[in-house]
């Protein structure tokens, strides 16, 4: 079915008066009565979902999907932990143990990381943000979550064919990842799944670019729209970088599994660091794809519960774009350890990116400085991320230096830094963007005690897990070990580590616990429960079936806070220097003595 | 379309020059040609946008002072449902898993596909589910 859909009626702001004049979160299109205009009539219950292309349900399904995959995933992670618990431990074999923290690596990074993000909040909250019904091609959309499903099935049960699943790591090394080393249909189906979804966040790509380039609201100009849209867009145009490389990467080593090529075996001809070229071209543009749709959540999150505007919104544009261009040029500063990189050229670029974060962490602190700040959970986990991201980002700048970088290469100081980067953004970034849309998404709220108690748990177990990692790896462990001498000396820190994973573990059941309760117990949320300042929190929670029946004046980035608050308004609240300037002059021209 | 085109423009730019740097520094053509797709990913589509910026009437969604009467009427035509992506997805799933299971998967992938793709042209051009 196709619907034709014409532009919303725009609603003209009242006189001053504030939330209180409405309620608690202002008000929003429910207030001038029932629209049916936009009813959507299509099939029913699962063909319903089979079939829908509504950007809301398809993100949905993604989050869903990927939130199942971090939850089998971190499983592993705590059956790694147990095994790394005792020396001697023989919880699983080393087969098996290979397996869980290829797999662990996999599921976290491919299927859950960036799928929750591209493909489920933005996919979401972007449409809502610029004012568009939908995703700029639907079906497009609903073809690539189908896609993504597909690729996340063959990947996680590749577990069952014989020979089990892939082994070699999450970055598949040749020529580890060769037929000789890794045969078996597990490998097959591990590569063929990145294919799938590969080409799915490439759609997702494609979709997010082309609906904030054509679909914004009259009067949403691209400085104007909110940062979270503005980091969805410029992922995006990552997306469509380092994806294309990776799934050229793949289909050249399918070929030498199965078709005789030698692209990346020395025997015939090839050269096996051609892989860790093209697979990093890929990989580390991946990082930024994971951070920084993460840092645009974090980036509405707190004006929202600073009730302040965004300190520096166009430094904040600037530096996403910064990392996003640098992002792409670091590639080899994974493989510094081979011996035939150009270290200052890749050194130099990965200290750069330096600057632009910390513009980001300045401009995040401006934002709080002098608000009223009020420590509800989507800002505790806020937050969360800025320790956690800020430590894992430290320790990041060491790792740019090469001489430190061969001393630490391939041990358990790197996967606590990129654990505390990735978990500070996926996990605690996320689970603030989750609790923070929640309402919007389902119209019902989730509980403020148990929010907070799952991030307690969550931010003591991150520390106690990843510090004594860091350590570890300075003592030597290697990575990807599944066993250790007593007399090495770790037995302690990976003791602690454990129990810190098992108290992450724990905080979850806070979380299933919140989500039980607000579906069994709804306490509804309103429109803009958090009284936020972004178009998203205009429409009814949750929205109609094309996002909005009506739409405010859209003349700064916050357009529906300028709708509650007509007494704060203010005409391109970060505008332009004309605008500035006709603002300075004006009381000077009214109190002029005539 | 100014903006958008400028900033694609820009980030093209800057891989072409740190390409550049690379190739001269470095002599190595695996980086240096993916630095150089990339730089060609922002400066066509960028120059194409920028072309076209100044030739046409800017969005409304690019008017500082647009209202939304400025864009009324109708924005597009968008599916409220399909089946055809959920098909057209399973069709490509089997198409991979012929790969590892062998050709016997390949007529249902063929079918798949080929019907999720003519179902979807067909529901466009007739603008309804068929």
């Amino acid at each position: 079915m196709t619907t034709t859909i014409e532009s919303p009626e725009l609603i003209e702001p009242e006189e001053p008066g504030g939330p209180d004049a409405h309620g608690p979160g202002g008000h929003g299109p429910e207030d001038h009565g029932p629209d049916h205009a936009h009813e959507h009539h299509g099939p029913t219950g699962i063909l319903n979902w089979i079939t829908s292309t509504d950007h809301k349900v398809i993100g949905k399904s993604y989050m869903i999907t990927s939130l199942v995959l971090f939850f089998i995933s971190g499983a592993m992670a705590l059956v790694i932990r147990g095994q790394l618990a005792d020396p001697t431990s023989s919880l699983v074999n080393f087969q098996t143990y290979n397996e869980l923290f290829t797999m662990h690596g996999s599921l976290m990074l491919y299927l859950f990381a960036g799928p929750f993000a591209f493909g489920g909040l933005a996919n979401y909250i972007v449409p809502l943000q610029v004012g568009a019904p939908d995703m700029a091609y639907p079906r497009l959309n609903a073809l690539s979550y189908w896609l993504y499903l597909g690729g996340s099935s063959m990947m996680t049960f590749s577990f069952v064919v014989a020979g089990g699943a892939a082994s070699f790591g999450w970055v598949a090394y040749a020529p580890l990842s060769n037929s000789i080393n890794s045969p078996g249909a597990g490998t097959d189906m591990w590569l063929l799944s990145l294919g799938l979804t590969g080409f799915s966040a490439i759609f997702t790509g494609v979709n997010l670019v082309a609906t904030i380039f054509y679909l914004r609201a009259p009067g949403m100009t691209m400085f104007r729209v909110p940062i979270f849209s503005w980091n969805m867009l410029v992922t995006g145009i990552l997306i469509l970088i380092a994806f294309p490389v990776l799934f050229g990467a793949v289909v050249m080593l399918f070929c030498d599994r199965h078709f005789g090529t030698h692209i990346y075996s020395v025997s015939g001809g090839g050269v096996p660091v051609l892989w860790q070229h093209l697979f990093w071209f890929f990989g580390h543009p991946e990082v930024y794809i994971l951070a920084l749709p993460y840092f645009g959540i974090v980036t509405d999150i707190i004006p929202a519960f600073s009730r302040k505007p965004l300190f520096g919104y166009r430094g904040m544009v600037f530096a996403t774009l910064s990392i996003a261009a640098l992002s792409t040029g670091v590639w080899a500063h994974h493989m510094f350890t081979t011996g035939v990189v150009l270290l200052p050229f890749f050194s130099l670029l990965s200290y750069l990116i330096a600057v632009p974060t910390g513009i980001k962490f300045f401009n995040w602190i401006g934002t709080m400085w002098g608000g009223q700040l009020s420590f509800q959970t989507p800002m505790l986990f806020s937050m969360g991320f800025l320790f956690a991201f800020l430590m894992g980002g430290v320790t990041g700048v060491l790792l740019a230096s090469p001489p430190v970088d061969f001393m630490t290469h391939d041990t358990y100081f790197v996967v606590a830094h990129f654990h505390q980067v990735l978990i500070g953004t996926t996990v605690f970034a996320g689970f603030a963007g989750f609790y923070f849309w929640y309402p919007k998404m389902f119209g019902r709220m989730l509980n403020e005690r148990l929010g907070k108690l799952h991030f307690w748990f969550l931010f003591v177990g991150f520390w106690v897990t990843f510090v004594p990692q860091y350590l570890v790896g300075l003592r030597g462990m290697p990575r990807r070990i599944a066993d250790y001498l007593p007399t090495n000396g770790w037995t302690f820190l990976n003791e602690m580590s454990t129990v810190g994973a098992m108290i992450i573990g724990f905080s979850f059941l806070f979380f299933f616990v919140n989500l039980v309760t607000s579906w069994r117990n709804p306490v509804p949320a309103g429109d803009n429960p958090w009284d936020g300042g972004a178009l998203e929190w205009f429409t009814s929670s949750p929205p109609p079936h094309h996002n909005f029946t009506h739409l405010p004046p859209i003349r700064s980035e916050r357009p529906t806070w300028d709708y509650n608050h007509p007494e704060h308004r203010k005409d391109e609240s970060h505008g332009d220097k004309r605008h500035r300037e006709h603002e300075q002059k004006e009381p000077e021209t009214v109190g002029a003595p005539s | 379309m100014r903006v958008n085109g400028s900033f694609l423009a820009v980030i093209g730019v800057f891989f072409a020059v740190i390409g550049i740097v690379y190739w001269f520094w470095s002599y190595e053509d695996a980086g240096f040609l993916m630095l150089m797709g990339s730089a060609l990913l922002g400066i066509l589509p960028g120059g194409y946008y920028l072309w076209w910026a100044k030739r046409m009437k800017p969005l409304e969604g690019d008017e500082p002072e647009a209202t939304v009467a400025d864009g009324a009427g109708v924005i597009d035509s968008f599916p409220g449902s399909s089946i055809w992506p959920f098909l057209l997805g399973l069709g490509a799933f089997f198409a991979t898993m012929t790969f590892v299971f062998g050709l016997w998967l390949a007529p249902i992938a063929a079918a798949l596909g080929l019907s999720a793709v003519i179902g979807a042209v067909v529901e466009s051009r007739r603008g309804g589910t068929v």
